[in-house]
């Protein structure tokens, strides 16, 4: 049976940190899952997600998320980075799962849209769509804070997908 | 090169139905775990819930969902005592239809607190009756899951439900 979902790399956060990337990734593979368990340390903290270090106005999030007693739709456009976290408290000390699909990530010719759930059972549950508009292969991946750090322990993890 | 998504065990109704499918004695060999799920229920209502507990702990949950259901967006908590966070088609519904969950679970070895997500779609042919949710959960407890427990809140799971645990391997 071909193997068609492969771990390119994993992080442990042996102390806190404001950032974790993925670099050098091959365009061996059709899709990328990113999978992380992840806490706030310091205060909350956020998740923003940048691709080949490109810091511009190119990503836009279309999100649906609930607190627990209200359901809202976001939209942020022009934005530097993907946002994944929708309420301003939402990763603190508690620990929360953060999984993202990238398609069709290492094509030339078309911009990059990703998938993704954050669930933070003590703030929000959030359904993402993010695009960055770029159509450069995808050959890193950033997962950063604004504010404080992520937690020692936490774990980010980037798998690939192949297709037949 | 290792395979690392991994069906660890599948459970299917048979005939006279189920009121529970538990997964028991599962290895901390793997990193995370994912469980995929299809469903229906015995309740004569259009759709009851699944109660979900880790190792058969009857405390320490939390959680949120938001959900489209009968043409409403709406979000709310979870039990404290289970995780309720699921909805399951009932046999007021569109017959031989099923609801499809997706559980994952990362880290459920570690020692810190289990963080979780929670995605589940109940369609029906309908136009005031249908679901879609998705929740965040967490049990409060550092022990590696090795048991995972859905039953059916309202009657059993009909024939033919299935439910797979997967082992997904980092490394």
């Amino acid at each position: 049976m071909p193997t068609t979902y492969e771990p390119i790399a994993t992080t442990t956060l042996g102390s806190a940190q404001s950032s974790v990337t993925f670099s050098s990734i091959s365009g061996n593979y059709t899709d990328l899952v990113l999978v992380s368990n992840v806490s706030g340390s310091g205060g909350n903290a956020n998740l923003r997600i940048t691709l080949n270090s490109d810091t511009g106005s190119s990503y836009s999030t279309t999100a649906l998320s609930g607190d627990g007693s209200s359901a809202v739709s976001n939209r942020s456009s022009n934005q530097t980075a993907m946002l994944v976290v929708q309420t301003g408290a939402s990763l603190n000390a508690a620990w929360t799962t953060y999984i993202s699909h990238f398609m069709n990530y290492s094509n030339t010719t078309t911009y990059k849209t990703a998938l993704s759930r954050f669930a933070a059972a003590g703030s929000e549950t959030t359904a993402n769509v993010h695009l960055w508009r770029s159509t450069s292969a995808v050959t890193s991946i950033t997962i950063a804070t604004s504010t404080n750090n992520y937690a020692s322990g936490s774990t980010f993890t980037l798998y690939g997908i192949k297709a037949a | 090169m290792a395979t690392t998504y991994e069906a660890i065990a599948t459970v299917t109704v048979g005939a006279g139905g189920a009121s529970s499918i538990d997964f028991t004695s599962i290895p901390a060999t793997y990193t995370d775990l994912n469980v995929l799920l299809c469903t229906r229920s015995t309740d004569t209502g259009l759709r009851t819930d699944i109660k979900m507990t880790f190792n058969g702990s009857s405390s320490s949950y939390s959680g949120r969902e938001v959900r489209g259901a009968d043409g409403t967006v709406s979000s709310t908590t979870s039990n404290t005592t289970y995780v309720d966070m699921w909805r399951i088609n009932g046999t007021s519904t569109t017959a031989s239809t099923f609801t499809n969950h997706s559980l994952y679970i990362p880290n459920y070895a570690s020692s810190n607190n289990k963080s979780f997500s929670i995605d589940d779609v109940l369609e029906n042919n309908s136009t005031s009756s249908f679901y879609l949710g998705f929740a965040a959960g967490l049990w409060s407890n550092s022990s590696a899951i090795n048991q995972i427990t859905f039953t059916c809140g309202t009657g059993n799971f009909v024939q033919h439900s299935t439910a797979t645990l997967y082992g997904i391997k980092n490394s």
